[in-house]
């Protein structure tokens, strides 16, 4: 299998070659080993192998950087998927061009459920709240967040999830050695934690231009659906879209202001048909008629995350944690949910606010923190 | 002829001996009084010539004159009147007897000789023992309340003609007497209780921590949630009162003639509950005629300011002072009084103007700039006083219909009391009792934090956006917290805890 990997990840990596021509490749020759293995000869046998790619496909010096790029993968711990492994992610596979090679730092569930939450770079802030707020809230639901890890939107939805002690998974445009934005350094490092950023470059690839569409369909492909928040006329996030449809997957969008520049794209994928969600419950709603039986996996599914919400805190703030995810409530009434003394409570909460997790309100008020 | 009779004045809440020199000689029949009387006292002669005439005695048709002396008192009231008919009565040698100096008398005449009851006994009951009297003789309808003083012979009497059967041998006066463990047993029990207050486990909590270090409140709630309900049960949780305290207390509630009749002592903390309409005087006491206020008869009891936004700025300033001492200090011409006034300040006010700002049941019609203005108006010097703030909720339907035993006051008074008798060992010699009264300077020591806590405090003052002014109060309130649990040390729980009754501190609350 280590010696198989090699093939995989050189027949992914030849950027001159397209997707079709290489899934026709596989197709004829099997596997990628073969293909490696074929002679000039052989390969222009075949109809479809035109004689410049025989000479890629035949090329010594890329198949030995392609050895030293392996090396280059283990050393940094990067975990290589071919399309072929049985840890591919199910949902990625089906879809009409899946990428050849998965490279992940992180982890990939078999049997988690994602949702995208994309948007555009330049969110405003009300565009970076609902972002957080819903990709919390899906989380705190069991379910993980995918999304492209650039600025705006996409970083609030990574930070949302984990926020609720979620999962989130980030695909990237470039090589898993780079990190791009710059500033999401840390991020993508708590994301590897709490998740997985993966991308079907292999490492050293420049986060090109044309690598950002190609991403977009990994984002809706491991998807059940996909939620746009902000996207102006020309966005990324509207490409995503048309792809998630293309897929088969649910899209929704986040209304706006009808005269903000922001919302032009998320409003017309509306006007067009798009569910409009205000908040999660639109969004489970929807998946309970398009993908039925998915929403019965996810009280399991909730149960999961909730455990996992509830990591890291201490008994009574997980107590305390368990029943605020029903929603805010008045402290008399938390107490007496809880069984905890009022003093117990009291302390706690503040401890718990200071964390971060929660919020109080007038009226002694308190909810988990979005 | 002269004759002296003693009585008893009164300065703030302490009796003094007095003595009435009665001189009678030939001349113009002309009845004076001097030694600084004001007007209540000059119109004792008009009731006092009456009532010597109607009991059948013989008024001396002779230049009368009568010193109260000290004579650089002024003095006040009508109890005069059964001394100065006496001395007259014994200037014209219708009373015999040697051994007036063991006597003080004290009493309001009518116009037929019955002796009516006055104001203030109990100090002057004190001060009659204190200056070596053996019999107080005073108005039958005051008798319960100096009987409470023991080593003194509470003579009753209802008319004048009595006191004359007495002092002349002919019909002796029965000595009054009463049971006062027996009394004050029965009595310390109050008619309501914490077990009445369906659920508002947050507002007991926090009232108990607030009566264990004696911290003043304020709870803020909508009309109905049942603030009042809770205010006028915090007596019941207080420590019990102890002998001297009731004695205190009921001196200053006879001055002011707040005793009821037939009442020896009061009993059960007093807790008053002025109108928001109230004068300045009225809430701290003074006036021409020197009057303890609200605050001096909420003594070692509470005093609950309701709908506190409705209170004047002068009021709630006035307050203040007093708040700060336990003292209301008055300044008079020829002295200066004070009246006691260690209490317990609990005030109420609604969220908003309309009230219903934290009542989910109903619409809150003020804007959020209203809201935040309404309670803003009440920051300043008097809610710096206030150590802990109590968000009430409106309780539901559901729950009021609850038959959920509730804890009952005496349980909880029991956690109260093991809490100040924490910090009455502690403040030994140090002039304070409880934790409310900490000063800055003895910070250091008894509210010393660790590490671990002081970071806790730091960062909710950077995260909650808490003012300054709420540091020492979560200090003093952590210091009680710990106490009820009997910790030595302040824990990072106290003061979270703490942190918790800080509401108006709030961003949310404050703006
Ligand atoms: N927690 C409670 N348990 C029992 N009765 C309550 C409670 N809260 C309110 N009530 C009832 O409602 C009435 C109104 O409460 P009140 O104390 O006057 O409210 P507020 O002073 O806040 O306007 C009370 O007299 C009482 O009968
Ligand atoms: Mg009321
Ligand atoms: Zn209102």
């Amino acid at each position: 299998m280590d010696q198989d990997i090699l093939y995989w990840v050189w027949l992914g990596s030849l950027s001159n070659i397209t997707l079709r021509k290489k899934y026709k490749l596989l197709q004829t020759f099997g596997s990628p080993y073969d293909i490696w293995h074929a002679s000039k000869n052989e390969l222009l046998k075949n109809q479809s192998v035109s004689p410049e790619m025989a000479a890629i496909l035949s090329d010594r010096n890329i198949k030995e950087l392609t050895k030293r790029k392996l090396e280059d993968l283990y050393v940094r711990k990067i975990k290589i998927l071919p399309l072929k492994n049985s840890n591919y992610p199910a949902c990625l596979k089906e879809i009409y061009d899946p990428p050849i090679v998965l490279y992940v730092m992180g982890e990939l569930l078999d049997d988690e459920l994602c949702l995208a939450v994309v948007g555009s770079r330049n969110a405003t802030e009300y565009g970076r709240n609902m972002a957080e707020k819903i990709s919390y809230e899906l989380a705190i639901n069991g379910f993980t967040i995918t999304s492209g890890m650039a600025r705006g939107i996409d970083s609030s939805a990574h930070i949302g999830a984990l926020r609720a002690n979620g999962r989130t998974i980030a695909v990237l445009g470039c090589g898993l050695d780079m990190v791009y934005p710059h500033e999401n350094k840390e991020l993508m490092e708590i994301i590897s934690k709490n998740g997985a950023v993966i991308s079907e470059y292999v490492t050293g690839t420049n986060p090109l231009p044309a690598n950002f569409p190609a991403r977009n369909r990994i984002i809706s492909g491991l998807s059940i659906g996909v939620t746009v928040i902000e996207a102006n006329e020309r966005s990324g996030s509207l490409i995503t879209a048309n792809i998630a449809l293309e897929q088969g997957r649910d899209v929704f969008a986040v209304p706006g202001n009808a005269d903000s520049n922001n919302s032009l794209g998320t409003n017309r994928l509306i006007k067009e048909g798009a569910r409009l969600v205000t908040g999660v419950d639109d969004i489970l709603e929807e998946l309970k008629f398009s993908q039925p039986g998915i929403l019965e996996s996810k009280e399991n599914l909730k149960e999961i995350s909730q455990s996992k919400v509830l990591r890291g805190l201490t008994g009574e703030e997980r107590i305390i944690a368990e029943k605020l995810t029903d929603g805010k409530i008045q402290i008399d009434a938390l107490a007496d949910k809880c069984n905890l003394s009022m003093q117990l409570i009291n302390s706690t909460l503040v401890i718990m606010e200071l964390k971060g997790i929660v919020e109080q309100l007038p009226g002694k008020i308190f909810g988990l923190k979005i | 002829m002269l004759s002296k009779i003693k009585s008893c004045g009164l300065i703030g809440i302490d009796g003094y001996i007095l003595e009435v020199e009665t001189d009678i000689s030939n001349g113009m029949p002309v009845f004076e009084i001097v030694g600084l009387a004001d007007i209540a006292v000059k119109e004792s002669k008009e009731r006092v010539r009456s009532a010597i005439k109607n009991s059948g005695l013989e008024f001396p048709v002779r230049r009368i004159t009568i010193n109260l002396s000290p004579a650089n008192i002024k003095k006040e009231g009508s109890s005069f009147d059964l001394p100065i008919a006496l001395g007259i009565l014994t200037a014209t040698e219708q009373i015999v007897n040697g051994a007036l100096d063991k006597y003080m008398f004290i009493g309001e005449l009518s116009l037929d000789g019955e002796i009516k009851p006055v104001h203030g006994i109990l100090p002057m009951a004190i001060a009659a023992l204190k200056e070596g009297m053996e019999y107080l003789v005073l108005p039958a309808a005051n008798a319960d309340e100096a009987a409470v003083v023991k080593g003194l012979r509470i003579l009753p009497v209802k008319n004048i003609t009595e006191v004359i059967l007495h002092l002349n041998g002919e019909k002796q006066l029965d000595e009054y007497t009463i049971d006062i463990n027996e009394l004050f047993k029965n009595k310390t029990e109050y008619e309501i209780d914490f077990a009445d207050v369906k659920g508002q486990d947050n507002v007991k909590r926090a009232l108990e921590v607030a009566a264990s270090g004696a911290h003043n409140c304020i709870m803020i709630g909508s009309p109905g949630s049942g603030k009042s309900m809770v205010a006028k049960r915090l007596p019941t949780i207080l420590p019990a009162m102890s002998f001297e305290e009731a004695l205190e207390v009921t001196k200053i509630h006879s001055i002011a003639g707040m005793l009821p009749s037939n009442t020896s002592l009061v009993t059960t903390r007093p807790f008053r509950s002025p109108h928001h309409t109230i004068s300045d005087v009225s809430l701290v006491g003074g006036g021409k005629y020197p009057k303890p206020g609200e605050i001096s008869l909420a003594h070692y009891g509470v005093l609950f300011l309701d709908e506190l936004p409705e209170f004047s700025k002068e009021a709630l300033e006035v307050l203040r002072q007093p708040l700060e001492d336990g003292m209301v200090n008055i300044s008079r011409v020829n002295a200066s009084l004070s009246y006691p006034a260690k209490t317990m300040l609990l005030c109420a006010a609604n969220p908003c103007k309309c009230g219903n700002f934290l009542d989910p049941s109903k619409q809150c019609t003020c804007t959020p700039k209203q809201v935040q203005q309404y309670l803003g108006r009440l920051s300043g010097p008097l809610l710096d006083r206030i150590d802990i703030h109590i968000e009430v909720a409106s309780v539901k339907y559901k729950d009021l219909e609850s038959t959920k035993d509730e804890e009952k006051s005496s349980e909880i008074r029991e956690r109260v009391n093991r809490a100040r008798k924490i910090q009455l060992e502690r403040y030994k010699g140090l002039r304070i009792y409880s934790n409310s009264q900490l000063q800055p300077s003895m910070m250091n020591k008894y509210c010393r934090l660790d590490e671990d806590c002081r970071q806790l405090l730091k960062n909710a003052f950077e995260k909650l956006g808490l003012s300054a002014r709420a540091h020492n109060r979560i200090l003093k309130v952590s210091r009680t917290i710990a106490d009820i649990e009997q910790s030595e040390d302040i824990k990072q729980r106290h003061i979270a805890e703490a942190i918790q009754y800080r509401s108006l501190d709030r961003k949310f609350w404050a703006g």
